[in-house]
């Protein structure tokens, strides 16, 4: 049998299983008691996922459609499963939420704190994220620009930036708060701080990329300094910096989310999750990383699409 | 080891003479700089030597080297790997320093023929910009050098034909064949009508038939647009059949071991020239001058 076949079998039968499982799991009769015919079941529902997952994997189809269908399918039944599997398990056995909330319950409680979740989400990635990882990637380039013009500047440059990419956020966030104060320009700081000089790092090896032929070339031309920059060395340090911008789309969140632990007004993703560990409200906590979660993965997402598409001719995206 | 030093002197002179005699075509080595009769050289070339500082000690890549090339002259370079023709090609492009010796391309140092953009220079690999589409890289040096759209457009159509690959404009780079690239590189130095044309090694990658192809192309070329061309090649064959001077060169250190004229077989050549006695006399003599220059290494 192919694997085509394998993985197409089973998988409809795996998710009536999964279906099955969860209903059994939140009946008031296993639910914080269920016995070893039960965990018999999900093990044997956790086999045949694997194996349908193999075969699917496993697939060679013939139109890039259905591979791309394909290959966007997997991961979604990977990630689903992880979650079946936490559902079932945290509900079956009764795991006390303080420890470890459902994913249904997390759900519930994120659907029912919209407001907060939005009011948060604005503070925090609008105001201090978005704002502090212009400002810094900007800045970064720019440095970078003209460190590459001033040698001494870029000899002294490169190790104070390993140097201060070295700091942790705990440090620089208290004195962050001290200069700007509690709001949300303290946390845009730090995030600056953080994003900064991975881009001057990033650019600056960018644009001694390009090759000594390629550079020839320019310079058969007669072509002047900015011409060489526009024509070649950026185009080269593209990849670099995309680099640069994917590092800072996830340092950035954790570094506003870190920098609210220390001082902030009464809202804020990093503010609302600390009180809400205090208050042992474990399930507002897990909606705020699956907020983060989200958001940084939509915006990781973006800079990636947007890279794919700027430096479509670098040999890891050719086609 | 003495004996071959001087065998290889005798030639240098021989050579030297053979140019100098050969006054009115324009040909000329050694030739006396202040002749009234005959324009300035294209390139002129005297005592030229380059080290390079290599971290393991230097290498002598071009010693004392005399050569004057007159405009409208095609000359091939050929000698063993290593033997400094793509430095002394670099030389005269201004991508290289020499230590000693004077140059002057079209009267000028090469410094200020470069700013001037009287020269196109072909590397050894295409060297054509990935994120650039064929056309906008045959486009690329008009780009540089401000020149309007339409006219871009018509001349990288014009030298695309030129080397079959019309059809392939909206292509980049890394979907074409090696031999196609370096075709495309050949068009984008064709692009802006230089005078003078530097080509390194331009059809190594290309297979016999495609080679002879462009080889007729090239020439009827230069008899028509009347270029001056370098043109460095490791074929024997390549060599004879394009030129009108041959220089023959060997390494350790890089230096002119013979500078063999070619001139008499003609502006227009076809391909089967290869086989008459005028044709294979100059490529023995060719020959004998690369294993004089091989027979250093032991
Ligand atoms: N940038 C460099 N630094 C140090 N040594 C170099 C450099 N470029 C060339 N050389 C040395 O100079 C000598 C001449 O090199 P060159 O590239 O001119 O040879 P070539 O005749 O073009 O050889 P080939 O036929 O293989 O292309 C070689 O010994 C080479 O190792
Ligand atoms: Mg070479």
């Amino acid at each position: 049998m192919t694997g085509f076949h394998r993985g197409g079998i089973l998988a409809p039968f795996v998710l009536l299983g999964w279906i099955y499982a969860l209903i059994l799991a939140h009946s008031p009769n296993v639910a914080g008691q269920a016995g070893p015919v039960f965990w018999a079941f999900v093990s044997a529902l956790w086999l045949a996922a694997a194996v349908a997952l193999n075969g699917l994997s496993n697939l060679r189809l013939k139109t890039p459609g259905a591979r791309r269908f394909l290959g966007l399918c997997i991961p979604i039944l990977f990630g689903a499963f992880l979650f079946f599997l936490w559902e079932v398990i945290v509900v079956g056995a009764g795991v006390p939420s303080v420890l470890m909330p459902a994913p249904s319950a997390i759900g519930s409680r994120f659907a029912a704190s919209l407001p907060v979740l939005l009011e948060d989400f604005l503070q925090t990635f609008v105001k201090s994220v978005l704002s502090g990882y212009m400002i810094g990637c900007l800045s970064g380039f720019l440095v970078a620009i003209v460190a590459d013009r001033i040698p001494f500047l870029r000899r002294g440059l490169l190790p104070l930036g390993n140097f201060v990419a070295a700091l942790p956020v705990i440090g620089i966030a208290p004195i962050m708060v001290m200069w700007f104060g509690f709001d949300w320009p303290s946390k845009a700081a730090v995030v600056v701080v953080m994003t900064f000089f991975p881009m001057l790092v990033n650019t600056v090896a960018g644009l001694a990329a390009a090759g000594r032929l390629e550079r020839d070339l320019m310079r058969s031309y007669a072509a002047g300094y900015w011409t060489t920059l526009f024509k070649l060395r950026l185009p080269v340090a593209l990849p670099f910096i995309f680099n640069a911008l994917k590092i800072n789309s996830t340092l950035a969140l954790i570094g506003a989310i870190v920098a609210e632990f220390f001082g902030t007004p009464i809202v804020g993703m990093g503010f609302r999750i600390s009180i809400e560990v205090a208050r042992m409200s474990l399930d507002m906590v897990w909606a705020e990383i699956a907020l983060a979660a989200i958001a940084g993965s939509l915006f990781y997402g973006l800079v990636a699409l947007v890279e794919r598409g700027a430096t479509f001719w670098h040999p890891s995206y050719r086609t | 080891m003495q004996l071959k030093a001087e065998t290889v002197l005798e030639r240098v002179t021989e050579g030297d003479v053979m140019g100098g005699s050969k006054a009115p075509s324009g040909l000329a080595a050694a030739r006396p700089e202040s002749d009234p009769a005959t324009p300035a050289p294209v390139v002129d070339i005297k005592d030229l030597s380059l080290t390079y500082e290599a971290a393991d000690g230097p290498v002598y890549a071009l010693s004392n080297v005399n050569l004057q090339i007159a405009e409208g002259e095609f000359v091939s370079f050929i000698g063993p790997s290593g033997c400094g023709k793509t430095t002394l090609l670099r030389v005269i492009a201004d991508l290289e320093q020499p230590n000693g010796g004077h140059i002057h391309v079209n009267g000028v140092s090469p410094s200020e023929a470069r700013v001037r953009r009287d020269y196109g220079f072909i590397f050894q690999a295409p060297a054509l910009y990935p994120w650039r589409t064929i056309q906008k890289n045959v486009e690329l040096p008009l780009e540089i050098f401000g020149i309007s759209k339409g006219e871009r457009r018509e001349r990288s159509r014009r030298q695309l034909e030129l080397v079959n690959l019309k059809g392939f404009e909206k292509k980049f780079p890394w979907q074409l064949s090696g031999g196609m690239q370096q075709r495309a590189s050949i068009a984008r130095a064709l692009s802006f009508d230089p005078r003078l044309l530097l080509m390194d090694e331009p059809f190594g990658a290309l297979d016999e038939i495609v080679r002879d192809h462009l080889n007729e192309q090239l020439l009827k070329l230069w008899d028509k647009t009347r270029k001056t061309v370098l043109f460095v090649t490791h074929s024997i064959p390549e060599a004879v059949f394009l030129s009108s001077m041959i220089v023959v060169m060997s390494p350790r250190p890089g230096r002119i071991i013979d500078i063999i004229d070619a001139s008499h077989l003609g502006r227009e050549r076809k391909l089967e020239i290869r086989e008459t006695p005028e044709f294979l006399k100059i490529a023995h003599r060719v020959r004998e001058g690369l294993r004089a220059g091989h027979s250093y290494d032991d």
